[in-house]
């Protein structure tokens, strides 16, 4: 079984979950830019950031057989601060020219603030004077419903904005509806408890069919598990679905979508 | 796909496992001292739930213990989130 990891932060992660990727078939991690468990107090900490996702971790996940791509952004949770985020996001466009950087990401919302808001929006016109693909994160539990409303009433102020570009990330039973029916990308996260199980992803699968979903593990620092996908593919086969349809969804759509970046060469 | 026998042989155990954990959850929390706060009442108003004849009981969970409002807030008093809403629509 061959696989790959859409959504994985691997600057978290020992060198020994490269290998348990490997050995689980991951032939490509992709890792959006993200809140590290700590609030960064410079740009400068983002400098050294945006390097080790472009030159540290690709030359990593090589050592284990596996292409590493990258998405850049200043993430939600640090972005409530508008002069620092822009200060950060200045730093970005030198970054895109990096061979593995695929696009703008994991963009979004995590309180639903004003700010958080203004600096989403600037962050899809970066991606757009760019030409980019878009991974858009939404808030955690009980700010999920509230956030994804307002990512896609922002989005749609955007009249040239291409929806197939554009991956809503972390949705589940109560948001899936809304992203696809928008023409939007849609990705499951599976995690131990607070976004999809693997079952309840599954199950999402079933009842909206494979069109334009993929699921990723999200493993970052927190309680989280690297061998999530070919963990759902396993419970896949448990629940009688085909290797086609596993393939599918852990292969062939990822790749799909991915490809949209001239840079996502595998 | 597996029928509905099918499944219950291959989930059901499993079920009744998280079945048993929610109720002693509950127990747990009655039986130890201090207040409760928004979060318990919130699950508890979600439990009867389960037992509506619907295709969606986990979307509508969800959504019970979703934050109802809807404009974007001036700014946020903390970075997390707790897992049910103080404005829950779902409160008893
Ligand atoms: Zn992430």
């Amino acid at each position: 079984m061959r696989y790959i990891e859409p959504h994985a932060h691997m600057v978290s992660r020992t060198t020994d979950d490269y290998e348990k990727l490997a050995l689980s078939g991951c032939e490509v991690v992709c890792e959006p830019a993200f809140w590290a468990g700590f609030d960064r107090s410079s740009a400068d900490g983002f400098h050294d950031y945006f390097r080790q996702l472009t030159e540290y971790e690709p030359k990593r996940a090589a050592r284990y057989g596996i292409k590493h791509f990258s998405w850049l952004c200043i993430n939600p949770k640090e972005a409530d601060d508008p002069v620092f985020a822009r200060e950060v996001m200045g730093l970005i466009p030198q970054f895109l020219k990096c061979p593995t950087v695929l696009g703008i990401g994991e963009i979004g919302l995590n309180k639903n603030t004003r700010n958080e808001l203004a600096i989403f929006e600037e962050h899809v016109q970066l991606a757009l004077d760019h030409d980019l693909p878009i991974l858009i994160h939404t808030p955690h539990l009980e700010d999920k419903l509230k956030g994804t409303r307002l990512t896609l009433d922002s989005l749609a102020n955007f009249s040239h904005l291409d929806r197939a570009k554009v991956i809503i990330d972390h949705v589940e039973e109560h948001t899936v509806s809304q992203v696809l029916d928008a023409g939007y990308w849609a990705g499951m996260t599976l995690y131990p408890d607070s976004k999809c199980s693997l079952d309840r992803a599954i199950d999402i699968l079933e009842i909206h069919g494979p069109e334009r979903l993929w699921m990723n593990s999200a493993c970052d620092w927190g309680v989280s598990d690297p061998l999530a996908v070919p963990k759902c593919a396993l419970q896949m086969k448990r629940r009688e679905h085909t290797a086609e349809a596993v393939e599918r969804v852990i292969y062939q759509n990822p790749r799909d979508f991915l490809s949209q970046s001239a840079r996502f060469v595998i | 796909m597996p029928n509905k026998q099918e499944l219950l042989d291959l989930q059901f155990i499993e079920a009744r496992h998280k079945l048993l954990d929610l109720a002693a959850f509950l127990d747990r929390v009655d039986r130890h001292a201090g207040a409760e706060d928004f979060r318990f009442s919130a699950m508890k108003s979600t439990l009867p739930i389960l037992l509506e004849d619907r295709p969606d009981r986990a979307k509508v969970i969800l959504e019970a213990l979703s934050d109802p409002s809807i404009e974007p807030i001036p700014q946020a008093a903390f970075q997390g989130a707790f897992g049910a809403s103080q404005n829950s629509k779902s409160k008893i």
